[in-house]
């Protein structure tokens, strides 16, 4: 069962809320994860794995740091599904 | 600046007994046992021996936010609410982060963490381990989050020496104080760690109850029928100052820390010394300036073990003569690392109300016991008077504290 975008970006915004605990709504696809969001590279392996968990993807070290903005996971996510 | 006086001017915990302050004091009057059957599924999967404890009457989860419960350990969230709750009740002193200390100890640190991420490297995977595993569990974890929670920038340590770590939190912050190192400084103990584990190790050691069909009248300090000291949970953190600093800002005064005797077995791992704690005791005294016949009460160590009761009461018969004794464990169960920081409190609090907290479930008093114990809530006297803070960690730390009237 593959997540539409519309899924995954809420998928990422409840994880991101969790975490941060930033509002869910503040969690918008053109948003940086350092820039905008605030969130350290600790905070964030943390919502690497909850993503992978959540969406049955592996998303690789490498990748993490290619993920600048929220857009950015969606698309990567959608894609690394099966 | 050397040898200033030190006054406690705030108080926070969260226990056994209730998630703050006035409501554990009122708990604690009232005889309130704190020990209940573990509801958990984990006490039937390794079929433990001990299937009680005295868990947090308010769980951490009901006043901290998602994320706090997320990047601390049980033990971390635990002191945070505490020290909070501390510094609120000094009035949030507005001092200069370069003269602001932390100091909290524990006995475990953050065990729940690292049995939690142990689990899940086995079953999931190294990539599952969360990365602020480290931070977490490490034991200065705690102040280490309290110093950045109030900008202490004097210096933030971590005391750890098993189930003193509290007591000793407290004379290490009184010590930065005397010394000219910081003007106020927040310290206490905390530990969270009700889990398989340490309930399976301390069984082995024989040193837990086993009153499994009778939890609240496990803890039993002093009785003939003690068989053990009964696993608590919780945090207690106090507000230390300058006393010139605290009346200059017109800080409200519960009572103050007038002396602290620390002394060291040098002999056996887990068996107490009542040497080693009558020395504790008198050193506690001579830093205080005072004189046995100063001191009216005793809060005891009194984990309600067969070995360590009667030798801690012998010893402070020994320095003290006849003081009124009082084994709070009795309600709260044991905090380890905790224990001598809510103890503190509970003494800070009997000098402040005139009022010496009950020792319950002392039903058949050991015939050895030397002491006058209070088993119901005893009036103190009027006046300037003294109280006595003992507490004993595996590892042979004996740490005594001597608290005043404001």
């Amino acid at each position: 069962m593959a997540f539409t975008e519309q899924e995954i970006l809420a998928g990422l915004a409840e994880i991101v809320n969790e975490e941060t605990g930033l509002p869910a709504d503040s969690v918008e696809l053109d948003k940086s994860f350092t820039d905008d969001l605030d969130i350290d590279s600790l905070s964030m392996m943390t919502i690497v794995t909850q993503a992978e968990d959540k969406f049955g993807v592996t998303i690789p070290d490498d990748e993490v740091k290619n993920l600048v903005t929220v857009g950015d996971a969606v698309s990567f996510i959608a894609g690394a599904q099966a | 600046m050397s040898d200033a006086n030190v006054v406690v001017t705030g108080l926070g915990t969260t226990s056994p007994l209730g998630g703050n302050v006035a409501d554990t004091w009122a708990a604690a009057l009232a005889g309130t046992p704190g020990a209940a059957t573990l509801e958990h599924d984990w006490v039937e999967r390794y079929e433990l021996p001990v299937r009680f404890a005295a868990e947090v009457a308010v769980e951490p989860a009901e006043v901290l936010s998602v994320p706090e419960t997320r990047r601390m350990d049980r033990s971390a969230q635990l002191a945070m609410i505490a020290a909070r709750e501390a510094w609120a009740d000094a009035g949030t002193p507005e001092v200069d982060g370069l003269r602001l200390g932390v100091v909290i100890g524990t006995g475990l640190g953050g065990l729940w963490t690292l049995m939690n991420a142990w689990d899940t490297l086995k079953e999931r995977g190294p990539r599952r381990v969360l990365p602020l595993t480290v931070p977490m569990l490490m034991p200065n974890s705690s102040a280490a989050y309290v110093s950045i929670e109030l900008g202490a920038k004097a210096g933030t340590h971590a005391t750890v020496s098993a189930c003193a770590s509290g007591a000793e939190a407290i004379a290490y912050a009184k010590e930065m104080i005397a010394t000219g190192r910081a003007d106020v400084v927040v310290a206490g103990g905390t530990e969270a760690c009700i889990h398989a584990l340490p309930i399976a190790a301390f069984a082995r050691m024989q040193a837990l109850s086993t009153r499994n069909d009778s939890p609240e009248t496990a803890s039993r300090p002093y009785d003939e029928t003690r068989d053990g000291f009964v696993l608590g949970e919780g945090a207690g953190v106090v507000v230390l100052e300058r006393e010139e600093y605290a009346r200059a800002r017109g800080a409200r005064v519960h009572g103050r820390i007038a002396g602290a005797g620390l002394s060291s077995d040098a002999g056996d791992i887990a068996a107490p010394d009542s040497a080693g704690q009558a020395r504790a005791m008198r050193d506690a005294l001579t830093d205080a300036g005072l004189t046995p016949q100063d001191v009216v009460h005793a809060n005891a160590h009194a984990t309600s073990t067969p070995a360590g009761d009667i030798g801690e009461a012998e010893a402070i018969h020994s320095v003290l003569g006849d003081v009124v004794v009082s084994g709070t464990k009795s309600m709260t169960g044991h905090l380890l690392g905790g224990a001598g920081a809510l103890e503190t409190i509970f003494t800070v609090l009997a000098l402040r109300d005139r009022v010496a907290p009950p020792t319950i479930n002392l039903t058949t008093p050991d015939p050895r016991l030397p002491v006058d114990v209070a088993t119901a809530p005893r009036p103190l006297p009027e006046g300037d008077i003294a109280a006595l803070n003992n507490s004993f960690g595996f590892g042979g730390h004996n740490v005594s504290l001597l608290v005043t009237t404001a």
